[in-house]
């Protein structure tokens, strides 16, 4: 019978204790914010949108060793002695045609991984959250600022180039060896099978 | 009332329909749309949120602008639905609320049907959503709408016990079933509300009844909320268990109409609070249009204090849910057959010993 | 002809992998005798990941924002545990402000674990209120980590031997300030929940699990604890330097019901909330100064071995079995995960409840499906 009582002013008891809990925080302010309208600001090291800026770039793959999950795709070409490719901001001379970088943001897991290893500091996370798109190639961002055509055409210039320098090898070594057989000049293709 | 509609429209069977459709036109469908709203709201600010801001100031016009979503939708019927049964469903939940507000006397010149039997019919009345609930249960084909519409069958039954009880204390002291009537016995200041005793008349027994009055009254409250399936008491649609319960299955419009009698019922079972205890639409502190000398305002002011415990009523059963756990299927029943009825029972006695004092 | 008897089967209901109260994508097979439970079958997978196999082509680096995605409410702590199996593997002693600011994280993490944890487990029992207040203090905690390294949920943020970031100039304030603020709120959470005579009639007595199944099925965490063994792998076996501050562990002590019961694992994690807050409130002081990338290796290229390391996590042992090669990719790896340890025990303590009993001993053990299924 004690327990009986107890237990119906227990169940009212704890049921007013509730109530009056609710009740006041109907008079505190909300927490939450009219997302679209009012944006929290994002700390200083806020991980979203990758960026890099290419200009910086030296096409050295390291970041594209560094992610998890394979969603950079860096394609080079090698510079001829007589091209100027300019420096990075850090002094480092540039000596690769970066002809593809592309970021599939759509894979990207946003570890920052690649961000650590870069030595000219040229892929950073930015804070921009909002990039959704209707169609997933268009997360597909390409950061290489060569047309096709300029691309095409430092492949062009490199083959000619390596051509000619297999080619004067080819030569220098078939004078400079009488009797002996000259070595097979080396593929100039070799290292741009993949770039396509 | 029903005399002035003939008057305007010159048919009886015109005015009567008209009367009958006026609280669902003039009252539920607005308390609806604003309740939805309120609710909203209400526990938005309970969790310090916002809740919707979007649709007008404020989100004012939420409640619309999900109608009209809700309007857009497709009907879906399932296959394996039993299909006659399933599209009857919502319609008989509804009529169950609505039919209940024949007898709510609103103010002292609007009442639908000023019937002797008024609490007697409401009791009745309102057990027809059990059926449409069990029929919309049954008729899904689902399993968890099936175990939903069996546990609301058996707990609107079971709560009617206490319910009926209560009401019997308050037959008992008032002498009356109208709830017409009980609303007249209650007039002029707050006093005399039943809920301090005021039916019981005079002196020492009206204190004496206020206690055993405010026990009456917790105890119908409970059950009410019982018998409208809202928080502690939703286990029939018990989100976290069965999803959606009795309703999983209904889309569209006529899940809307299964919304629209939860907030009806709502609104009804604190208007039967109201009536027995809290002085119908009798203002607290007596009429300005009697100091003023107006007339015609006192039944405005009526309608205005009736509506305004109910939408009360209707905010703590808010309060409730946003506040409280579920309980479980078996503790509903032991919360009915071990706690309310006995304590039903004892009240009653004790309130008739006193009132023969 | 036989006599004929009236034949009575099962309900079999299905419950999930689409269900609000699974905690995700776990899928079960109920067989009931009207409402009462006979047989729970979990059924899972639907979140697999291969995350072990996937390892096995990553460099150890690189393993860490995988490990975010096990128990993605723990990240913290999943990337501690693997930190110190790869630290252990090659013996890298690391800073002691690293140290200092791991078991910072580590902690945090745990309070906003176990107010996942808790506002969860209001929602299933009915109570949606709770579910808020808990979320809202926990954004405050991972505002902090947001401020720390950048990311809110998948950190990457403690590297094998040491950190991403040094700490914020301002996380020391934010956070004493936080353990100012949410002291009363674990209050405010007992009063609306905790104490709650609907709450604890649904979750005592409900669900017990008695000590000797839990040890035999290998259950750890809150809810071993719940069953009253004192096991908790910071003070048995202590690693990084969790011996240096002073705690207790809560154990169930069938205060509303029986040890054991879904309360006792609520109000555990509840206490262990408050602990977690001392460990904060002493390591925040004493963070030593230092270099957090100074015990960084270059290349992560453990020698040849294997290790078992084990942390305790929010929900309970998280072990790192890793074999090395010698090479820069983990040979092998394997996790012991304590989600999918502690759903092992549902079919043995659901038996003979309601469904609703059901949901309510779920949410109790504090699963999540990353972790499940990997």
């Amino acid at each position: 019978m004690k327990k009986y009582l107890k237990n119906t002013w227990d169940g009212i008891w704890t049921v007013l204790i509730g109530m009056k809990v609710t009740f006041k925080h109907l008079f505190v302010p909300a927490v939450t914010i009219q997302y679209p309208d009012v944006k929290l600001p994002l700390p200083e090291r806020a991980r979203n949108r990758l960026y890099v800026n290419i200009d910086d770039c030296i096409g050295c793959l390291q970041c594209e060793r560094a992610c998890p999950v394979d969603c950079i795709h860096i394609d080079t070409v090698k510079g001829l002695p007589t091209d100027d490719l300019g420096t990075t901001s850090n002094g480092k001379k540039k000596a690769l045609w970066v002809t593809k970088f592309e970021i599939d943001i759509a894979k990207c897991c946003y570890c920052s991984l690649c961000v650590y290893p870069c030595p000219t500091e040229c892929i950073y996370m930015t804070d921009v959250y909002e990039f959704s798109e209707y169609k997933r190639q268009d997360l597909i961002y390409n950061f290489s600022t060569l047309t096709p055509n300029e691309v095409e055409q430092k492949k062009i210039n490199y083959e000619k180039f390596m051509a000619e320098k297999a080619a004067a090898k080819a030569k220098a070594a078939a004078e400079k060896a009488a009797a002996a057989k000259a070595k097979p000049p080396v593929d100039p293709n070799k290292n741009n099978q993949k770039s396509e | 009332m029903y005399d002035i509609l003939t008057n305007i429209f010159g048919n009886q069977i015109v005015a009567y329909i008209i009367g009958a459709a006026l609280p669902l036109f003039v009252w539920i469908l607005p308390f609806v749309l604003f309740a939805v709203l309120g609710e909203r709201k209400v526990s938005a600010h309970m969790q310090d949120r916002l809740g919707p801001m979007r649709v007008g100031y404020h989100g004012i016009l939420q409640t619309v602008a999900d109608l009209l979503k809700l309007l857009q939708k497709e009907d879906i019927v399932t296959p394996a639905a039993d299909r006659k049964l399933f599209n009857l469903a919502p319609y008989i939940v509804f009529l169950g609320s609505y039919a209940a507000f024949a007898a709510i006397p609103f103010s002292s010149i609007y009442i639908g049907s000023g019937i002797e039997v008024g609490i007697f019919y409401i009791l009745a009345v309102s057990s027809f959503v059990v059926v449409g609930i069990l029929m919309g249960g049954w008729a899904s084909d689902n399993k968890y709408s099936l175990l939903g519409a069996m546990r609301s069958a058996a707990q609107i039954v079971s709560y009617e016990i206490p319910t009926a009880i209560v009401v019997l204390t308050l037959v008992m002291l008032t002498g009356t079933l109208n709830l017409n009537t009980i609303s007249q016995q209650q007039t002029a200041y707050f006093w005399n509300w039943n809920i301090l005793g005021g039916a019981a008349g005079s002196g020492i027994t009206q204190i004496l009844l206020i206690p055993f009055m405010v026990i009456a009254f917790v105890i119908l409250f409970i059950s009410t909320l019982a018998e409208v399936n809202r928080t502690p008491f939703d286990i029939p649609e018990a989100e976290s268990e069965l999803v959606a319960g009795f309703h999983t299955e209904y889309s569209g419009m006529k899940f809307a109409m299964f919304f629209l009698s939860e907030y009806a019922n709502m609104f009804a079972v604190s208007a039967i609070v109201v009536t027995l205890f809290f002085g119908g639409y009798q203002s607290p502190f007596g009429y300005l249009g009697n100091s003023l000398g107006i007339p015609w305002l006192i039944p405005v002011e009526q309608l205005f204090w009736f509506l305004a415990k109910g939408v009360f009523f209707v905010f703590v059963q808010m309060w409730l849910r946003w506040t409280l756990p579920r309980l479980r299927v078996d503790q509903l029943m032991t919360v009915c057959w071990k706690y309310l009825i006995p304590y039903a029972v004892f009240n009653l006695l004790i309130v008739g010993i006193i009132s023969l004092l | 002809m036989e006599t004929k008897t009236l034949k009575t089967e099962e309900l079999i209901l299905n419950m999930g992998p689409q269900h609000p109260s699974t905690h995700g994508v776990l899928r079960l097979e109920l067989e009931l005798e009207g409402e009462l439970i006979v047989n729970v079958k979990p059924h899972i997978g639907y979140l697999h990941r291969c995350f072990e196999k996937h390892a096995e082509a990553m460099t150890y680096p690189q393993v860490v924002p995988y490990t975010d995605r096990m128990d993605y409410l723990a990240s913290m702590s999943n990337n501690l545990g693997y930190a110190i199996a790869v630290e252990r593997l090659m013996g890298i002693k690391v800073p002691e402000r690293v140290e200092y600011i791991r078991v910072i994280m580590a902690e945090l993490q745990r309070i906003a674990s176990h107010l996942v944890a808790l506002g969860t487990y209001g929602v299933d029992i009915g109570a949606f209120t709770p579910f808020l207040y808990c979320f809202r203090d926990r954004e405050k905690i991972l505002s902090l980590f947001e401020m720390t390294c950048g990311a809110r949920l998948l950190y990457n943020y403690i590297w094998v031997g040491g950190l991403s970031h040094d700490i914020h100039p301002d996380f020391v304030r934010l956070t004493k300030e936080f353990v100012e603020y949410f002291r009363p709120k674990i209050v405010e959470l007992n009063e609306l929940l905790s104490f709650n005579k609907i709450f604890i009639e649904r979750t005592a007595n409900i669900g017990i699990l008695p000590l000797d199944t839990a040890i035999n099925y290998g259950v750890t965490g809150p809810m071993l604890r719940a069953s009253g063994l004192k096991w908790d792998l910071r003070k048995n076996d202590p690693y990084s330097i969790y011996d240096r501050f002073d705690f207790d562990i809560p154990v169930g002590e069938g205060e509303k019901g029986t040890v054991g019961d879904s309360w006792d694992r609520y109000f555990v994690r509840v206490q262990e909330m408050e602990q977690s807050l001392r460990i904060v409130e002493q390591a925040i002081d004493q963070i030593p100064e230092g270099n957090v990338h100074e015990a960084v290796p270059k290349r992560v290229k453990p020698p040849k071995g294997s290790i078992y390391s084990r942390v305790e996590n929010p929900k309970g042992e998280l072990g790192f079995f890793i074999i090395s090669d010698g090479s820069v990719n983990p040979f092998r790896m394997k996790v012991r995960g304590p989600s999918f340890v502690n759903l092992s025990v549902l079919n043995e303590i659901s038996k003979g409840h309601l469904v609703a009993d059901l949901i309510a001993i779920l949410g109790s053990t504090d699963i999540v499906l990353g972790e499940v299924d990997r």
